[in-house]
């Protein structure tokens, strides 16, 4: 029915496809695995038409379809269902979904009786409930979830692709959906769904494609696999692991146990746009002397555990406690003065200020400690930015470009610099994915300065979701799934395939 | 009778308003800011004058519409073609208008204050008599229902709400964006040239500026009447029922007319604040990027 | 370097040159020759002391609503208000000038004015910018709406109140007057030119040594770069956007005082003459810095000047026309530059986002 064959894309210097291949048979559930940046959404955004591939071939029921456009697409009867919903808040159910396609009457104006009418009869037809007359801004994640399939089925589509559309529902709207997409599969569909969480791609799924940097690296069929081959094949036996010397092999015994926690987080609840909680009650501690790695698929929680944290996000509920210090009510600056040090996950929008000098970005934050009635201290700055360029190799060595300027790797040690070095006397560090889009060189370095702050005696929450970094780093692991921790290990004995189970919500 | 003179002249005021705020309306609903009314009414006034001047009334009506909708289209080109910032370029457009018809009057009609008289639809008398005897009345009153028809009752009403508020969404079915944008801007060009026209008819002459900020309470009642044309209808025969009452009430010195004038402008703040239920403007309104 | 140098100067070339064709066009629709025209304006503007000296005036008084407004842009929010702003400050000087005993000499009563002028034009400023804080209105309807709104009530004051009889201008203010340059050099007779260009001069290094050397300044800008780096290093996003509406609301308010203090020593309804609209046009070509704001004020209050002179042969509003198009030029060449430069070197770029 489907057939993708040697898929390539690239966007700018990055290839998000290589050779990627995907077979799908008619009238299938057949389930697209791999963890971010595996390829999989850029893969079916090419086959739903929206971008089109570099090199390859597409066929969809025997004919050739390589880089057709959405228009085509829908025509073709494949639709797909993005992750973030592509409707209009303040219009109802009905008019989003005869959006383009309305019905009419005489004298061109919009014949509301029959679209009430062809929406009750798809509503009927599909089993799929919403109430056609509200409007999207009023309906549950769930149910504006039912009006973006709607709206590929209105338009005849026979092919359906969802992109982690469970990623913001409840146990019990899960479950309404694969009875939908049962019922549309013995109907005749064919549902490519993406996901990365294995409890479900047993559940539902027929057929797997597991996807990984940018490749299809196999192809399984459901019933004769499980979540941990599965999971093992995502992760992938042959990438390198960091290597594990005596020296930088985590500890195992418990790092001075009467010491006071460094980080404390208790029953912490961060609400999110949706009716889910982003963070979901969590509680767990950070030693002095010690490195907690999360280990998580991006989007469980963890960006917005780093942020309540850090101060830049209002928390429901719960406390957050630095060295004996409450800290859930206090300001940004206020965290970063008593020893919150905190590297972003997204350097180009919160960690650096591109238009800003190397000089200048290495004090933001800090700004008030550099400033002499008033007026900043020219002078202390310039030092500043000369002994951390020098002790972290920042290049080009040259403290008045702007940040802009520097590649992603010395961006990066820009921001560490800054948040660890010089004088920068902190208790705990968040570090959240410190090695984003850097080259390999400064990954070693950046690994090495985090293991030095470590053995220091601060208390590092690294977050990252390159579970190989986790790995190498943390004295501890633990692992956020749906908002919530569900496993601690210690980090000496864990594996990536155990994790990995517990990353995809396959492990109870 | 005191009672029909003041409902005339409201509806006399209120005409500019009712146009030029149907422009808005339309243009802001698509996610196009409509800084630009003043200035289309002001090229459309100039141009209705030149029309009338030359061929009649009718004609002026004509080529008061496609002032406006030329000024529309410099606009549409640098915002939307060229996706530069809609508020400077709409308050350049403003400025230009100002200086454009100011030389084209000396240039043509050779002076710094005014054109010459010119044939409007109405000769003399301002009541209800004269004021049925206008088309341009006629085409006010049903500016905002029109708009009110096309926003709600067609398909391409939809997409172009549709455009004003999630292009992406838009664009995932398949509706034109950039052009829904164009057609809206030149709609409101349109609608506000009407309301250039009826200006420079009514008084008979085009005079330097003489838009005199209606424009922008063309914009205040659009946003106080959070961009529905029914309620921004009221507002607009509110706004002009106002001036109306100082007007007659000159005598009386009850509200100084200053303050009158403020009216329109502190609604406006009021509503955007939110006091008294927050005037949400169309979610992507001013954003040119898809 | 030269990247960012391109990038600045290229969009105000680039939008000159349009202004010069679209000027062209309408002196020859004229009948004028483009050539005398042009020379002309330059004889009556650096040509002679008088012009010189008007040309000064206009400048000084596009320095302070330019600074108003590229102040604002460099906080992320849009200015339009520098008209009322202005006018509120000049009338907030007036009435300090009503109530000074007479014979006090200048440079005593002059931070009185000052002071004056600043709260003037700083309450005015403020009101929008608390309204963004606090309620997210965004800051273009509100300048607008409270221009129409201070302009009407400083008219009703006026007329009602503090004018002089038959005239819509104030008592003159009785100490505290500034001297004009012609007072100084004769050859500056008749024109309005004064002192207070020097007032403007020491703004001009206030406010650059606000923006790029003191902490204060560093998060303004911070913040008008990008909001969630800034609010990421601990800066109050909120709290800069209203204090800096009213910084640039009371810059714009001193500068009230060069026809207060400085020409006519009295308010004058509408003596601001458009400059606070106008300010928008030197703060975009002067790409919001304080030395470039002076060049493009000196630019545009040369084509003012200019088109006075030229009267005899094309009509002013020619200028204001031109001074339009540089405007409309300069915002469609801005982010078209930028995607040009970006287009023809995306390695930097790339590097950049890698």
């Amino acid at each position: 029915m489907i057939r993708l064959a040697g898929i390539e894309k690239r966007f700018g210097p990055v290839l998000a496809n290589r050779g990627a291949t995907l077979e799908v048979s008619a009238g299938e559930i057949h389930a697209l695995v791999g963890e971010n940046g595996a390829g999989k959404s850029t893969l079916m955004r090419i086959l739903s038409g929206m971008f089109q591939p570099n090199a390859g071939r597409m066929e969809v029921a025997g004919k050739d379809v390589t880089g057709w456009s959405t228009a085509e697409a829908i025509k073709a009867g494949v639709g797909m269902v993005h992750q973030h919903f592509m409707l209009v808040p303040t219009l109802t159910v009905t008019e989003n979904i005869t959006l383009g396609a309305e019905l009419t009457k005489g004298g061109g104006r919009l014949d509301r009786a029959r679209g009430r009418a062809e929406m009750q009869a798809l509503i009927e037809r599909t089993g799929l409930h919403v109430p056609p007359e509200h409007r999207v801004a009023d309906l549950t994640v769930g149910e504006a979830q039912r009006v973006e399939i709607l709206k590929t089925l209105y338009r005849g589509a026979k092919v359906l692709i969802l992109d982690e559309p469970t990623a913001v529902l409840s146990p019990a709207e899960v479950n309404e959906l694969w009875r939908v997409l049962r019922k549309l599969r013995d109907e005749g569909g064919t549902i490519v769904l993406i996901t990365h969480k294995l409890d479900e791609v047993m559940a539902i799924s027929e057929t797997i494609t597991v996807m990984r940097q940018g490749e299809t690296v196999g192809r399984l069929k459901t019933a004769s696999t499980s979540p941990a081959e599965i999971a093992k094949m995502m992760v992938g036996r042959e990438v390198v692991l960091a290597q594990r010397t005596a020296d930088t092999r985590p500890k195992a015994q418990d790092p001075r146990p009467q010491a006071v926690a460094a980080l404390e987080v208790k029953d912490l609840t961060v609400p999110s746009a949706r009716k889910k909680n982003a963070v979901d009650g969590i509680s767990f501690s950070v030693a002095p002397g010690e490195i907690l790695g999360i280990a998580g698929v991006e989007g469980n929680g963890q960006t917005e555990l780093i942020e309540a944290i850090a101060g830049l996000r209002d928390v429901a509920s719960g406390s957050i406690t630095m060295a004996d210090t409450d800290i859930s009510r206090l300001s940004v600056r206020k965290r970063g003065d008593l020893g919150l040090s905190h590297i972003p996950e997204d350097r180009h929008e919160r960690g650096l200020i591109l238009e800003y000098s190397v000089a200048a970005n290495l004090i933001l934050g800090q700004q008030h400690r550099f400033t002499k009635r008033g007026a900043l201290d020219v002078t202390r700055i310039a030092e500043h930015a000369r002994r951390l360029i020098a002790a972290f190799d920042i290049r080009p060595a040259d403290a008045s470009l702007p940040a802009r300027a520097l590649s992603g790797g010395n961006q990066q040690k820009i921001v560490i610099a800054r948040e660890m070095g010089g004088a920068r006397d902190f208790k705990i560090l968040l570090a959240s994915q410190p090695t984003r889009g850097v080259d390999v060189g400064a990954i070693e370095f950046i690994h090495a300065q985090l293991r030095a702050a470590r053995d220091a005696g601060k208390g590092v929450l690294l977050v990252s979701a390159d579970l190989n970094e986790v790995l190498a780093l943390s004295d501890r692991i633990a692992v956020m799934y749906g908002g919530r921790v569900v496993a601690i290990v210690p980090g000496a004995s864990a594996t990536a395939e155990a994790l990995g189970s517990f990353m995809t919500g396959a492990a109870a | 009778m005191m009672i029909f003179g003041f409902l005339a002249q409201t509806l006399r005021i209120a005409m500019p308003y009712l146009f030029a705020s149907s422009g808005g309306v339309i243009s802001e609903r698509a996610g196009m800011i409509a800084l630009t009314l003043e200035g289309y009414m002001l090229i459309a006034a100039f141009t209705a004058a030149l029309g009338s001047h030359y061929a009649g009334p009718w004609v002026g009506l004509l080529t008061g519409v496609a002032g406006g909708v030329a000024a529309a289209l410099l606009y549409g080109v640098c915002c939307i073609r060229y996706r530069a910032n809609q508020v400077v370029v709409g308050i350049a457009i403003n400025l230009f208008a100002i200086g454009i018809t100011r030389f084209f009057l000396r240039l043509i009609f050779d002076s710094s204050s005014n054109s010459p008289r010119i044939a409007g639809f109405t000769e003399t008398g301002t009541g209800f008599a004269a004021l049925a005897l206008n088309p341009l009345v006629w085409l006010g009153l049903l500016s905002l229902p029109a708009v009110g028809w096309i926003l709600f009752r067609t398909p391409f009403g939809l997409r172009l709400r549709a455009v004003g508020e999630h292009p992406g969404a838009a664009l995932s079915v398949g509706v034109p964006v950039q052009r829904v944008r164009w057609i809206a801007v030149a709609i409101s060009g349109a609608f506000a040239g009407l309301g250039g026209a009826y200006l420079a008819l009514d008084q008979h002459q085009f005079t330097d500026g003489m838009t005199a900020g209606r424009g922008f309470i063309a914009i205040a009642a659009t946003i106080f009447g959070r961009w529905h044309p029914r309620l921004v209808a009221i507002a607009c025969v509110l706004f002009a029922g106002a001036e109306t009452l100082q007007i007659q009430l000159q005598g009386a010195q009850l509200v100084p007319s200053q303050f009158v004038e403020m009216i329109p402008y502190v609604l406006t703040i009021v509503a955007l604040a939110g006091v008294v239920g927050r005037a949400v403007p169309p979610a992507a309104l001013g954003k040119s990027e898809v | 370097m030269r990247a960012k140098l391109e990038e600045a100067l290229l969009p105000p070339i680039v939008a000159l040159l349009i202004a010069l064709i679209v000027g062209d066009v309408l002196i020859l629709s004229f009948g004028q020759s483009p050539a005398a025209v042009f020379r002309l304006l330059l004889e009556g503007t650096w040509g002679n002391a008088y012009g010189f000296g008007q040309v000064l005036y206009k400048a000084t008084m596009l320095t302070f609503t330019g600074l108003a407004v590229g102040l604002a842009l460099r906080a992320g929010l849009f200015n339009i208000g520098a008209e009322s702003q202005l006018a509120a400050g000049g009338f907030a000087a007036a009435l300090v000038g009503l109530v000074l005993p007479a014979g006090l000499p200048a440079l005593l009563v002059l931070p009185a004015y000052v002071l004056a002028a600043a709260v003037g034009g700083g309450a005015v400023g403020i009101v929008p910018g608390v309204l963004k804080a606090r309620f997210g209105a965004h800051e273009v309807i509100t300048t607008i709406m409270l221009n129409f709104i201070v302009l009407a009530l400083l008219n009703y004051l006026i007329a009602e109140r503090f004018s002089v009889h038959d005239t819509l201008h104030t008592a003159e203010i009785k100490s505290g007057a500034l001297p004009r340059l012609a007072d100084v050099f004769p050859a500056f007779h008749g024109s309005a030119a004064n002192t207070v260009l020097f007032l403007g001069v020491l703004v001009v290094a206030a406010l650059w040594w606000f923006l790029f050397r003191t902490r204060a300044g560093f998060e303004l800008r911070a913040v008008g770069l990008q909001p969630r780096a800034a609010e990421y290093g601990g800066v109050r996003v909120g709290r800069v956007w209203w204090t800096s509406m009213a910084l640039a609301g009371a810059v714009a308010g001193i500068g009230g005082l060069n026809y207060v203090l400085g020409y006519k020593r009295y308010y004058e309804e509408g003596f601001g003459a458009g400059a606070g609209f106008l300010g928008i046009a030197v703060a975009l070509v002067g790409r919001n810095h304080p030395v470039g704001i002076v060049i493009a004020a000196v630019l545009f209050a040369t084509l003012s000047q200019g088109g006075l002179a030229v009267n005899a042969l094309v009509p002013k509003q020619m200028v204001d026309v031109l001074q339009a198009v540089v405007i409309i030029s300069m915002a469609t060449a801005v982010p078209e530059v930028r995607r040009a430069l970006l287009a023809i070197r995306p390695a930097a770029s790339a590097k950049a986002t890698a």
